[in-house]
């Protein structure tokens, strides 16, 4: 049983804009739920009204413009990892949609909401982060753009504005001869541990290294120290370093301890973790995805 | 005065107009307004997936999704599925091939399963698996169920060739 809510349905981004300016702190967005009503239901959360933003043209859809992509607020995780442009130019975002959750959450939980409510606990904003990812945001008085990692504030806390709205998500293409990889580990429903690498390399030698945590600290973020231990350096090298790496970013993701693990926990999976990302992005940046390679044996 | 929305519902092939609050959730409307109880709540939080029912063919948790998303909406429950006295060859298969023991899970499978076989008619056990990861059986009776679901993508694949002219 849900508390009574009143239920607004605004079809613009200005009108939804002077709802929150109207109603402050007794409103609160509302796009495919997946969070909020279960805090709703916990009773944790408690609003008079809720704003249902998709009916609201301007935050749907997915488009493709100079090798960027824009995602729309309320587009879902589905939308994410069915859609052939993602799939085809942001191979790593269209997987990590395919693992959220469980297919009833992909169907109707929103990119947008997922950043918004800033759960710890999640697995987009960790991956954006190496793609370098900004939000568009806006409200009555105009617009602005904001890079993801100030969009982060702490745990279920945003940049946003009282009355502002997080209209899209920009991700940048990643740079030639680059290959971004997410993996994750939990045993619960959320994952406890997320981490995400970009590698732009040449066979035998990576240039630059982009590394992200998420879910064991407050917020994702990135790892700017381990990040320049790992680049310009030729691939033994970044192997014979990536234990250091590890055990920096383990302790760089200022784990905290949950139901999900203990924080000694948590800083080892980010070390163990980071490894398999590397090795896999590494794989892919220089053209050898595990299926190229199993096609290659074929042939030989 | 509390708001009251004006909705209507196809379900299960049946246009319904019903007065709802903005805050009743899906699972209310369908169990106590419609009185089908075929949908079950059991974790109450898009975990388990024995309330899946499909809304314009897509699955959803019903104990998590407000009613008022059903507007103008297709609503598939489990009461739908069988023509009459026929049943649907997803659920034949899960009777023959054991793909259910107490039961509870049983309509959130099968609706889960029809909405994977829509999308993908012939998916290898690793795309059945990863897609009925949320519908969980606490009989742990998943191979049977992985079974029955594999035998039915079959037989269904057999009726959509034998029902092609040129087929």
């Amino acid at each position: 049983m849900l508390p009574p809510f009143a239920l607004e349905e605004p079809t613009s981004v200005h009108e939804a804009s002077a709802l929150l300016a109207r109603y402050g702190e007794t409103a609160r967005l509302y796009a495919g739920g997946t969070e909020l009503l279960l805090a709703m239901k916990e009773g944790l959360l408690r609003y008079e009204r809720l704003i249902n933003i998709k009916l609201i043209p301007e935050l749907a859809g997915l488009a493709l413009a100079d090798g960027a992509l824009h995602v729309g607020a309320t587009t879902t995780h589905r939308g994410l990892e069915r859609s052939a442009v993602v799939r085809a130019h942001f191979p790593a975002l269209a997987e990590m949609a395919a693992h959220v959750a469980n297919v009833r959450v992909r169907e109707v939980g929103t990119l947008g909401g997922n950043l918004c409510f800033a759960e710890p606990h999640a697995d987009p904003g960790t991956l954006l982060l190496v793609h370098d990812a900004s939000v568009a945001l806006a409200q009555q008085g105009g617009a602005r753009t904001l890079a993801l990692a100030q969009f982060f504030v702490g745990p279920f806390e945003v940049a946003l504005a009282d009355d502002e709205i997080l209209t899209a998500i920009q991700v940048p293409a990643l740079p030639a001869h680059t290959a971004a990889v997410y993996v994750k580990y939990g045993l619960l429903e959320r994952p406890s541990v997320g981490v995400a690498v970009a590698v732009t390399a040449l066979p035998n030698q990576v240039q630059a290294v982009r590394v992200a945590v998420g879910c064991v600290s407050p917020t994702p973020r990135r790892l700017w120290d381990v990040e320049g231990l790992l680049s310009s350096k030729e691939v033994p090298a970044v192997r014979a370093t990536l234990d250091t790496a590890g055990a920096l970013a383990g302790s760089a993701a200022d784990a905290v301890t949950d139901l999900h693990g203990s924080a000694e926990y948590k800083a080892y999976l980010v070390g163990v973790l980071l490894r398999r990302a590397f090795e896999q992005a590494y794989q892919q940046a220089i053209g050898e995805t595990p299926s190229d390679a199993a096609r290659g044996r074929g042939t030989a | 005065m509390g708001q009251v929305l004006s909705i209507r519902v196809i379900v299960n092939g049946h246009a319904h107009d019903v007065l709802i609050e903005p805050y009743l959730t899906l699972i209310e409307l369908i169990r106590d307004r419609f009185g089908l109880t075929g949908t079950k709540k059991s974790c109450d939080m898009q975990v388990c997936g024995a309330c899946t029912v499909l809304l314009n063919g897509r699955p959803v948790s019903a104990c998590t999704m407000l009613a008022f998303e059903a507007r103008n909406a297709s609503l598939l429950t489990i009461e739908g599925m069988a023509q009459g006295e026929t049943l649907h060859p997803i659920q034949e298969a899960f009777i023959e091939h054991g793909g259910l023991q107490c039961g509870f899970c049983t309509p959130g499978m099968i609706l889960a399963a029809k909405a994977l076989l829509e999308e993908n008619p012939a998916p290898t056990e690793a795309e059945v698996k990863h897609y009925m990861r949320g519908n969980l059986c606490r009989c742990t009776g998943y191979k049977r169920i992985l079974e029955s679901i594999m035998v039915a993508a079959r037989r269904l694949a057999q009726t959509h060739n034998h029902g092609a002219p040129e087929a």
